[in-house]
């Protein structure tokens, strides 16, 4: 990894909050806001069981596989964590790292909803909103290529959007179970992806608020949830890391 | 409507019923006006009411996870197999990972699910049914004890074993002498070529996607899988053994 891509790192995690104490385990980061912030998008039920329940458990249980093993035990972050489980082949410990790295992403990609009836989209004239112009050719092919992402995601996955570096531009992909784009970027080769927004579909992120009907969920995550904060500073970061890399 | 009742408790060996059922539409085009275009496969209804399975599998789960989750399946396998023979659905499983996944994921939606809704009874009857002798045998012979397939089921339907969507199946081997249990993604299951080391006959199966379990247990899919077992209709189950052993085939739906 070159220092940038550090950097990169650094700068994403403190952002978000997961933490190692004295004991080498990580914590459960707190959601950024409170339980019934997202409310009436996302139920406060839903936050309360999707982090207390499923992100602890997930972090727990990472933890529990990195105990008393002293090379995971010295890795300063989650994404090395899944990264290195993912070369191994260790599916339980991917399973369980990745999904703790996804899930705070995920909380950190959410925002408040404005009390207005109106989309929420990016700044006009932000990078991100003329780099989302460039990438996908207007704003509508973009929300469309995310939610058919997220709804097309078979059984349990993620939808996410890349800055990827070989291309200089925004991609929409997919992912299966905890599957995630940073393994993309082995940690012997340079980065070529770099999620900068990621949107859970699993049921149980949706369920209770929305059943069976997950294209409901999806278009209301990307039209009224997104912190388009947060997705901008990601792309900034991605963006200086791919200046690097190339 | 009326037909779809009695299309729904026909007797497995089920090949006849969607003529049957065909034959009463038509007949009941002249009656109702013209049906929806002819479709290869229906909805069954359920064999019992939505509340039936209370307190176990709750009254809402069972009207969504029917009405509107298999629903689409049926709808999404009548689309991706428009204009080609109509074949069973059980005969759509073995060459269902070739056939792309649009069948695969439809195909293998619509049968499990009609498989499932069938091995379910309400608790009061479930509760004087037992496995028959040959099944008890097969129990036996490939666990030890009814309690211990029970326990290793369980631990096969756990949230680590089956990760995120899937389900989980006792079936009769190739062989036909032994039953094993296997865990399959998404609606991946036993009959499919690729999916187990061999090609296997489930007569038992759990849905464990959390749709079939989130409204009532949330991220308890434990207490799920082992509420389950107060609902599962072993005088079902026991024919599906039967049937395989003696025919070397999966169940029909």
């Amino acid at each position: 990894m070159t220092s940038s891509s550090s950097r990169f790192l650094v700068t994403i995690l403190l952002s978000m909050t997961t933490l190692r104490g004295d004991a080498k385990q990580f914590e459960l980061p707190p959601l950024p806001y409170g339980y019934d912030a997202l409310e009436p998008m996302i139920s406060a039920n839903t936050l309360t069981y999707h982090h207390d329940k499923h992100h602890a458990k997930y972090v727990n249980t990472m933890n529990s596989m990195i105990k008393g093993q002293s090379e995971l035990e010295s890795m300063e972050t989650i994404e090395e964590i899944l990264v290195h489980a993912h070369e191994q082949g260790n599916t339980g410990l991917f399973n369980n790292a990745a999904q703790s790295w996804n899930h705070e992403f995920y909380w950190n990609c959410m925002t408040p909803p404005s009390k207005s009836s109106s989309i929420s989209e990016p700044p006009k004239n932000s990078q991100l909103s003329k780099m989302i112009q460039q990438s996908f050719g207007s704003y509508e092919e973009f929300v469309t290529q995310f939610t058919t992402a997220g709804n097309t995601a078979f059984g349990s996955g993620w939808a996410w959007l890349c800055y990827s570096i070989p291309q200089q531009k925004l991609i929409v992909t997919k992912t299966i179970g905890a599957g995630t784009p940073l393994t993309e970027n082995s940690s012997s080769k340079a980065k070529v992806v770099i999620p900068i927004l990621t949107m859970d579909v699993w049921e149980h992120a949706y369920y209770l608020d929305y059943q069976n009907a997950r294209p409901t969920y999806t278009q209301t995550f990307l039209t009224k949830l997104v912190n388009w904060d947060f997705v901008g500073r990601n792309l900034k970061e991605a963006i200086e890391v791919g200046k690097d890399e190339l | 409507s009326a037909w779809s009742s009695l299309n729904m408790k026909a007797e497995t060996g089920t090949t006849s019923r969607r003529n049957f059922g065909a034959a009463i539409a038509a007949g009941a085009a002249a009656l109702v006006g013209a049906p929806d275009n002819a479709k290869a496969y229906d909805l069954p209804d359920l064999p019992y009411a939505f509340e039936a399975l209370e307190p176990y599998i709750d009254t809402p789960t069972m009207k969504i996870h029917h009405d509107k989750h298999h629903a689409t399946y049926v709808a999404n396998i009548n689309k991706a197999t428009e204009g080609k023979d109509e074949v069973p659905i059980l005969a759509l499983q073995a060459d269902a990972i070739e056939a792309g996944k649009p069948v695969r994921n439809n195909a293998g939606g619509h049968y499990n699910h009609a498989f499932f809704w069938q091995e379910m009874a309400p608790a009061d009857e479930a509760a004087k049914m037992k496995p028959s002798a040959q099944l008890a045998e097969l129990i036996d012979k490939s666990f030890g004890s009814m309690d211990e397939m029970k326990s290793q089921f369980e631990a096969a339907a756990a949230p680590g074993a089956v990760f995120g969507s899937g389900w989980v199946w006792v079936c009769v081997n190739q062989a036909g002498d032994e039953l094993k249990i296997v865990g399959t993604p998404n609606q991946d299951n036993p009959l499919m070529k690729g999916v187990a080391d061999e090609i296997m006959f489930p007569i038992l199966g759990l849905d464990v996607w959390e749709h079939a379990y989130y409204l009532k247990y949330q991220n308890r899919r434990p207490e799920y899988v082992s509420n389950w077992w107060n609902v599962v209709n072993w005088d079902k189950i026991s024919e599906n053994c039967a049937y395989v052993v003696e025919n070397h085939a999966g169940v029909s739906v």
